[in-house]
């Protein structure tokens, strides 16, 4: 940044009446040599640098505020559609495996079921359908998401028919009652469960590229604020150099404006990228990790369930539930109790402190009464004592039976995760309007350093006339 | 649940014409026998049975109790064994497991509309038939088939795994276009009243449990192969098939065998028991 700057200030006339001393010349060639002339004078030079730094101020604006409003809009679509999305794919898997188990209960207790269990079974289909609704109406078209949409929307009443047969031939004591039953919940757990686990798979996609791009820092409109101060630093130096004049207050506050804008978009931009990772790993993370183990419990209850159906025709069930509880809380030892490390042990590690934490730790608690409930049933059933086995899986109104500590896990499990869920509001709350202020005071602020620019190159410039 | 090309079907099970599936041993009451002695000491006569086929072992869900006709024939031997029909334990076991439950000795005996085979023999003892049956073919109505090669050719069948019915179509797949094998042969059923597959192969008492439960089905009269039922028992306890023998001939002179029938089984096989009679 140093220039032949003695030279330049003792010769100002001379550039003025070189450029006098040729009027009228009109095509292209002749005007840009006598821009270049135009260049080498002092003044000349001067008003190129201004418009040059104006321009490369309001660059900076432009992007900074393009930068922060495209993060603007993707924190929004993270709080307002992926996240939202993500979730409600996570409660069709929810309800639908919620509809097979509930459908099993309904099924053992037959002429019993108490009308509070029809509802829930009904409720799980009506939650589905409307969320799959909503979420087709929210999905692109053509999307895999989309296609796992509508193939769920078709199943769903297939589904139904199935449970309802199977429902009335039970009601006449028909055997094929049960068969009907294990075939719709073949259809539930073969077919309609894997496609909404590909659902959940493809919003969790959605929302990760959608948190990347939210909390990615704004390189760009950074490093052209370093330029700009750079080039501001660089005017200011030759200008102090040719006239010994230590500030120049339209360039210093020009600076200063920038050297705000730069510093709010680094501290802005790192406070919303943290907000965002404390969002996600305090709330989506663990609401994602949570969702799989509510599910897989409710996988578990339906194998239990479906095990009686069958009355023996089937060991299919045994080996699910095996398979299953394993995966959600460890492979048994010998003895009873199992290793831990499964997905409710994964679920409570991610937890915050608090709430969610002290739910996911009775939850636990739950499933330890659960699983040593199923093994005295499965020790019935084995024992020849259907009814008994029957009668320690479900049963009206009681509280000693596996399905009541299954029941009593899936409310600690549901609480944990409204409260994860709280978390992630909390903190993604205000980063969205943060990402909004910033790209409309980076635009403004950018505006008047242009300004200062233009005044104090113009005061300079007014000297030479 | 897997659809198996009828093409591919290799013949698994050569016909055997080297035993007789009707031989048992002598009927006797030997209070000796090791096998009565363990159940007796136990109190309770463990039997395998099926809660699924209609009017032959079945869970009633109105009553929770596990009724048909070879649940009596299972209650009869208890009241013989023990002097208490009640005196009974009933352990599920699924159609392709019943082998292994003998042999392993989960069970003293099966009660399971088991035909007796060559091939089963060399695994397990059985008693002398208590019913006679043979594979029978369950179609819709409406398909208006009438021969046993109609109900075949050129059409989806369906058996249960590991059932005399699946070895019958891998020996001969009877031109069948595809053969879907299910757990249960009630699995069949279902599938058939979904329309996905056209015919059943079934033991004939497991046939007619189908049609009596859904009247849009029918059974051809037409029978694959004559075969018998049986009780199924350890190779290791002699006696117990001895006692089960002496059981059978009673029930039978007794008119028990009779009385099941006219229960479970005449409303949909037939007033008359003769045919079905060993």
């Amino acid at each position: 940044m140093t220039g032949p700057t003695v030279v330049e200030g003792t010769a100002p006339p001379a550039g003025r009446g070189a450029a006098a001393r040729l009027p009228g010349l009109q095509d292209a060639g002749e005007r840009l040599a006598g821009l270049r002339r135009a260049a080498g004078t002092p003044p000349g030079r001067l008003r190129l640098a201004g418009a040059a730094l104006v321009a490369l101020l309001l660059l900076f604006g432009g992007t900074a505020a393009r930068q922060a409003d495209r993060r603007a809009a993707a924190t929004d679509r993270v709080v307002g559609h992926s996240q939202p999305l993500s979730r409600d794919a996570a409660e069709i898997y929810r309800s639908l495996a919620d509809a097979d188990t509930t459908a099993a209960s309904g099924f053992l207790l037959a002429g019993d079921e108490p009308a509070g269990l029809r509802k829930r079974y009904e409720d799980d289909l009506a939650t589905a359908g409307e969320l799959l609704t909503r979420a087709a109406a929210r999905t692109a078209a053509n999307s895999e998401a989309q296609h796992r949409i509508d193939e769920l929307s078709r199943q769903l009443p297939q589904y139904a028919g199935l449970v309802e047969t199977a429902r009335a031939d039970n009601r006449l004591g028909l055997p094929l009652g049960g068969a009907y039953l294990r075939y719709a919940s073949g259809l539930m757990q073969n077919t309609m469960l894997p496609s909404a686990q590909q659902l959940v798979a493809a919003e969790s996609g959605q929302l990760d590229e959608d948190f990347a791009a939210a909390g990615a820092m704004p390189v760009a409109a950074l490093l052209l604020g370093l330029a700009a101060l750079a080039a501001l630093g660089g005017q200011q130096v030759l200008l102090f150099r040719r006239t010994n004049r230590v500030f120049n207050p339209g360039l210093v506050a020009a600076s200063a404006v920038v050297l705000a804008v730069v510093l709010w978009l680094a501290v802005g931009g790192a406070v919303a990228s943290a907000s965002l990772a404390a969002g996600r790993t305090g709330g989506a993370e663990p609401l994602r990790v949570l969702g799989q183990a509510r599910t897989e419990a409710l996988q578990a209850r339906a194998a239990e369930n479906l095990n009686l159906v069958a009355r023996g025709a089937s060991d299919s069930y045994g080996k699910r539930w095996q398979t299953v509880t394993g995966s959600l809380g460890g492979t048994p030892v010998p003895g009873g109790g199992r290793a831990g490390g499964g997905t409710l042990a994964r679920a409570a590690e991610l937890a915050p402190a608090g709430e969610a934490e002290r739910r996911l730790d009775e939850a636990g608690k739950q499933f330890a009464q659960w699983d040593s409930r199923h093994d005295a049933a499965a020790a019935s059933d084995r024992a020849g004592d259907y009814e008994a086995a029957l009668r320690a899986t479900v049963a009206v109104a009681s509280d000693t039976t596996t399905e009541a500590a299954w029941a009593a896990m899936d409310r600690q499990l549901a609480a944990a995760g409204e409260a994860e869920q709280a978390r992630f509001a909390a903190e993604t709350s205000g980063v969205a309007g943060g990402y909004e202020a910033l790209a409309a005071g980076a635009a403004v602020l950018a505006v008047l350093a242009a300004a200062g620019v233009v005044r104090g190159i113009g005061r300079r410039l007014a000297e030479y006339r | 649940m897997e659809a198996v090309p009828a093409a591919a079907a290799a013949p698994a099970l050569a016909p055997s014409a080297d035993c007789d599936v009707t031989k048992s041993a002598p009927p006797a009451e030997d209070p000796d026998g090791a096998a009565i002695r363990r159940i007796r000491q136990r109190g309770s006569l463990v039997v395998g049975v099926d809660q699924n086929s209609f009017n032959w072992g079945y869970r009633n869900p109105r009553t929770g109790r596990i009724e048909g006709f070879d649940i009596d024939l299972a209650h009869a031997i208890a009241a013989s064994v023990l002097g208490d029909p009640e005196k009974i334990t009933f352990r599920t076991v699924p159609t392709a497991r019943r082998i292994d439950a003998i042999k392993n000795g989960e069970v003293d005996l099966i009660t399971r509309t088991m035909t007796i085979t060559c091939e089963r023999l060399k695994d397990v003892a059985f008693s002398v038939p208590y019913f006679r049956t043979g594979q029978q073919v369950v179609v819709p109505r409406a398909a208006k088939v009438t021969s046993l090669a109609a109900a075949f050719k050129g059409r989806r069948a369906c058996v249960a795994a590991q059932s005399s019915s699946e070895a019958e179509l891998k020996r001969d797949p009877r031109g069948t276009s595809a053969v879907r094998v299910v757990e249960n042969q009630l699995d069949c059923l279902v599938l058939m009243q979904l329309g996905q597959v056209d015919t059943t192969l079934t033991d004939g008492s497991l046939a007619a449990a189908q049609a009596a439960q859904d009247p849009t089905v029918q059974v051809l009269d037409e029978a694959l192969s004559d075969a018998y039922m049986g009780v199924a028992v350890n190779k290791g306890a002699p006696d117990l098939v001895a006692w089960v023998n002496q059981v059978l001939a009673e029930y039978r002179a007794g008119g028990g065998w009779q009385r099941s029938y006219a229960r479970w089984l005449a409303p949909t096989m037939g007033a008359s028991a003769a045919p079905y009679l060993p």
